[in-house]
């Protein structure tokens, strides 16, 4: 029980009056950063990780984590009072969400959907306290060979859960490596790809990236749709809580279900949308209600909500234990890591117990947290949705641009920001995807590091990535998730179509 | 792309974007691909050289580029979908353009007096806002976010005459 010894020493970090202030304040500005268009939990995070730069590293995560949360939980208020999924993965959750809504019924799908968000994060956090110090422990004995195929395993996983075009899916990919490569090259000290420019001998810095994409980019792709939005109102009062709580227990097997799809799907890079889909796909096919979803049933909000929390909980575990993330907001959260002088990896759970637990009793604590500030404050952040775009759009470019330039007190990072909102603009509308893209940028250094020791352990012979059961699996696992698109097509061409129904999910 | 598959043939269309963009991205890749030949792509006397792993990178580039452009090129006479209304491009220019305008204004005469300036002319002539409500909204914003970085967490912004006058 040495974990339990842990977890209740970061539960003593996390309640310290400070600390707890600060988790409120993340919460609130998460939530807030959810609802609003064109900031997300990514971009959100990146613009606020300046201000934690004076903090201490494990208040600073908390604040961050909670923000995380707090989008996390956010998402969903816009998808089922205005139809306008906040984040992505809160676009299964406007199937049933909206339409209950439109019923009257805003309360019950709302307390629905924090509810099983929490549930979600819950199973999620239990399943993190006892499975990280093991994966910890475990990626110990991992050498450079073994780190490179878990990075390909990463890469690799977008092509075989991605949706899109698998050469699009690479090409995103490509380019972010490719902006990772810009600059000195860390083992030799040689200038690459700077073309001469000193303004490009440090790189392109990845917050930049994300604010721009996930920022500006969001923000052109809402203005295309015209300057106005509308909603229904909602009222949650303790009886409409207490009565959906009741129902939602018939929902059990769903949860389960949802959890763990949530969970495998955070663990291995897919991200909270795709688990989000996949859950709501499985629970129209197997509940009894199936036919009636998309009319408004309570389960078809559980489901994803569940799983989408559950899914973006569990992708700080390969972030926390190996250095990995599995989403653009692990991502950055793993960005924060590095500049508050910490090395993400199994290590951090010997040398930075303090930091490990604190952030891990941290998601008990906001969570928590967290479903007691959306249940009683969602009329007022409903009413932030009400403020007119025109006030919101020109707020969020300022926003943008003090976060592009605080990364690095640069200009040329401002107008970096605007060069990236266009191409993440085009990107999604040619569905290229950019999550691939921001995960190469963070991730390139330490992916090409490790595949140099790798080479020059082995000389030059690619089979050191065979040399062993365990980087042979590895390896082997990532290649047939590149190849998954191949071999799905193929399947599907061999045998007569059963009848589409979100079948390949 | 399903919400601006529009009959009318008004717009660019999405595959002439996804040429132009597959092409962009061959190109990148080339640009790499060269720039790491160009620095050394091999084995060096110590281990890989410094353009060993973008150099492949850059060629993975180019392929996928080349598949999407080949793609694309198939879907030329079929593929009707629009990538931007007219309409659509108008309101997509309305935040654009008055955003890069202000990332120069960023540039020339510092954050607050462009962000005050930017929101309230934003305001009143995409939004239709009275005079007064926009002035009051850009001013509030732009104080509060100066008492915020500036004077609370002590993070330097760019800053011009007006702040210097100022003092600060």
């Amino acid at each position: 029980m040495e974990e339990l010894n842990a977890l209740f020493h970061g539960f003593a970090v996390v309640l310290t009056p400070y600390n707890m202030v600060l988790m409120f304040i993340g919460i609130t500005l998460g939530v807030i950063i959810g609802v609003l268009p064109g900031l997300g939990g990514a971009n959100g995070v990146a613009i606020l990780l300046p201000l934690t730069f004076t903090m201490s590293p494990t208040s600073a995560i908390i604040m961050l984590s909670c923000i995380y949360w707090g989008a996390l939980f956010g998402g969903a208020i816009t998808s089922i009072l205005f139809n306008i999924p906040g984040e992505p993965w809160s676009v299964a959750t406007t199937f049933d969400g909206y339409p209950m809504a439109q019923q009257g019924r805003a309360g019950e799908a709302l307390t629905g959907a924090f509810t099983s968000s929490f549930v979600g994060a819950l199973v999620a956090v239990l399943m993190f306290t006892f499975l990280a110090p093991l994966v910890a422990k475990f990626a110990l004995q991992f050498g450079p060979p073994e780190f490179f195929s878990v990075y390909l395993l990463t890469f690799c996983s977008f092509v075989g859960t991605g949706k899109g075009n698998p050469f699009k899916i690479v090409a995103s990919m490509m380019l972010g490596f490719g902006m990772a490569a810009v600059g000195i090259d860390i083992v030799t000290g040689q200038l690459r790809l700077t073309f001469g420019l000193t303004e490009l001998l440090s790189g392109f810095h990845f917050l930049v990236a994300v604010i721009g994409l996930f920022g500006i980019g969001e923000i052109l792709l809402s203005m295309e749709e015209g300057l106005s939005f509308s909603g229904h109102s909602a009222k949650i009062n303790p009886k409409i809580v207490l009565e959906t709580w009741k129902k939602l227990p018939t929902y059990w097997a769903t949860s389960i279900r949802s959890c763990i799809i949530g969970c495998w799907m955070g663990i291995i890079p897919g991200g909270a949308t795709p688990a989000s889909f996949m859950s709501y796909g499985v629970a129209r096919k197997v509940s009894k209600d199936g036919d009636k979803f998309g009319t408004g049933q309570l389960e078809g909000v559980v489901a994803p909500e569940t799983a989408a929390h559950a899914a973006g909980t569990s992708a700080l575990l390969p972030m926390i234990t190996l250095g990995i993330p599995g989403s653009p907001t692990a991502a950055v959260l793993l960005g924060g890591l590095l500049i508050w002088g910490l090395q993400p990896g199994p290590l951090l759970f010997v040398e930075q117990k303090d930091f490990v637990w604190g952030l891990i009793a941290s998601m008990y604590l906001g969570n928590i947290a967290g479903l007691i500030v959306v249940l009683t404050m969602v009329p007022l952040f409903a009413a932030i949705l009400r403020v007119p775009f025109p006030i919101i759009a020109p707020v969020i470019v300022v926003i943008c641009a003090i976060g592009a330039f605080t990364v690095k007190n640069n200009m040329l990072d401002v107008w970096l920001m605007m060069v990236f909102g266009v191409v993440g603009y085009a990107f999604k509308k040619l569905d290229y995807p950019l999550a691939p893209m921001v995960l190469a940028l963070v991730l390139g250094d330490s992916a090409e590091s490790s595949f140099r020791q790798s080479m020059l352990i082995s000389q030059g012979d690619l089979s050191v990535f065979f040399s062993n059961w365990l980087v042979g699996g590895i390896t082997s696992l990532a290649l047939f998730a590149l190849l998954w698109p191949l071999v799905s097509a193929l399947l599907t061409r061999l045998k007569p179509p059963p009848k589409t129904g979100g079948a390949a999910a | 792309m399903s919400h601006n598959q529009e009959t009318g043939p008004s717009g660019t269309r999405t595959v002439v974007i996804d040429l132009v963009v597959a092409a962009i991205i061959f190109a990148l890749g080339a640009l790499v691909g060269w720039d790491s030949y160009r620095i050394g792509a091999s084995w060096g006397s110590d281990g890989p050289q410094s353009g060993y792993f973008p150099f492949y990178i850059g060629m993975i580039t180019c392929v996928c580029g080349a598949v999407v452009f080949v793609q694309s090129l198939r879907k030329l006479g079929t593929d009707k979908s629009v990538f931007v209304t007219p309409e659509q491009f108008k309101q997509v220019l309305v935040i654009l353009a008055p955003s890069t305008v202000y990332v120069l204004g960023v540039q020339l005469i510092g954050i607050y007096v462009s962000s005050a300036v930017f929101i309230a002319l934003f305001m009143r002539f995409a939004g239709h806002y009275t005079w007064l409500r926009s002035v009051v909204v850009g001013v509030a914003i732009s104080v509060c976010s100066f008492v915020m970085f500036e004077i609370w967490f002590k993070i330097p912004l760019p800053k011009g005459p007006l702040e210097n006058l100022l003092g600060y």
